[in-house]
């Protein structure tokens, strides 16, 4: 079984890809630290409800920002090739 | 073959990516027209529509609305609810502009529903959208604050006679447009990908169930995308144009 260099860099860039993901980690705990503040505002507070889900919903989508850069790394190590 | 690596047998009928249509030299350079271009035209060419037959319809608007009138003003009501209530008093300057982005991004980001690619998911439309963004930022900057005060701000955590801390402000300036613009091409994409997956590799069990799949990944992700992105552009702003007195 011949493996040149290509492949190698190839298998190397799918592991590497599967590791950038795990980024995803942090942002899966921050919006559950942020849903789960949200849910005890509203049960203090059932009248501000709209207000409290739109800047739960406003915050978890920046905080969603850094593991969506790591899915960016995976998808260019594994469509975009840089490294061949 | 990082296709067959990664997705083992039925690869074939899976695809996401940008195709070239056909290309044309300009300058010495080789410039492609691609399915993104499409995509935006469509959309572009449907909001234009909308536009003039709400213009026309406007023009002769009755006391009384019908449905089509109805839904105009409540387009047009709820978009300047919004502005106005992060802009303040600033509002009735960029209205117009935050309103035309909002529509035209979520449009593009529903367009994965009816088959498109959504143009948003192209790199060269977030990032142009970024772009404005940060012009705007700068422009109202000059234009609303001293350069005295701006310059205390570049240096903000030391007093303005030591800027050591200048190049890090100024790397936090660049990178307003490039997490702007990243933030929603890497959802529009990863929202993208998964329907491309679903479709290519289950094809023979993806009957109606998908359709969950789309009010998430396209209905819900986008507007929330682009009611963030709209967000963010306005509250910049605003703070830009803060002036003490």
């Amino acid at each position: 079984m011949n493996i040149t260099g290509e492949d190698l860099i190839l298998a190397c860039s799918a592991i590497g890809a599967g590791l950038a993901v795990i980024a995803g980690i942090g942002p899966g705990i921050g919006q559950g630290i942020a849903a789960g503040h949200a849910a005890g505002a509203v049960g203090r507070n059932p009248g501000a409800k709209s207000d409290i889900t739109s800047t739960m919903l406003l915050g978890q989508a920046v905080a969603e920002t850094t593991g969506l850069y790591g899915l960016l790394v995976a998808m260019l190590l594994l469509f975009v090739k840089p490294l061949v | 073959m990082t296709n067959a690596i990664l997705m083992g047998s039925g690869a074939d009928n899976i695809d996401f990516m940008i195709h070239g249509l056909f290309s044309y030299e300009l300058f010495g350079h080789t410039v492609w027209i691609t399915t993104s271009h499409v995509c935006i035209l469509i959309v572009m060419l449907i909001l234009i529509v909308f536009a003039i037959i709400a213009n026309r319809k406007i023009k002769h608007a009755t006391e009384v609305p019908d449905t089509f009138q109805n839904i105009i003003e409540l387009i047009v009501e709820k978009l300047g609810g919004i502005v106005g209530g992060v802009m303040g008093k600033n509002a009735p300057k960029f209205v117009n502009y935050i309103s035309t982005i909002f529509i035209f991004i979520l449009m593009s980001n529903i367009s994965g529903l009816f088959g498109l690619r959504p143009p948003t998911a192209d790199y060269g439309t977030t990032l142009a959208l970024g772009l404005i963004t940060f012009f705007l930022i700068h422009i109202n900057q000059f234009r609303y604050q001293k350069p005295k005060t701006i310059w205390r701000d570049m240096c903000s955590p030391l007093p303005p006679w030591l800027p050591i801390w200048l190049p890090i402000n100024l790397i936090s300036e660049v990178a307003v447009p490039i997490s702007l613009s990243l933030r929603l091409f890497a959802n529009v994409l990863s929202g993208t990908v998964m329907m491309a997956l679903i479709y290519g590799l289950l094809s023979k069990i993806a009957i109606i169930w998908p359709a969950a799949l789309h009010v998430y990944f396209d209905l819900f992700s986008g507007a929330i995308q682009t009611y963030v992105f709209c967000m963010l552009t306005m509250t910049y702003i605003n703070q830009a144009m803060e002036t003490e007195d």
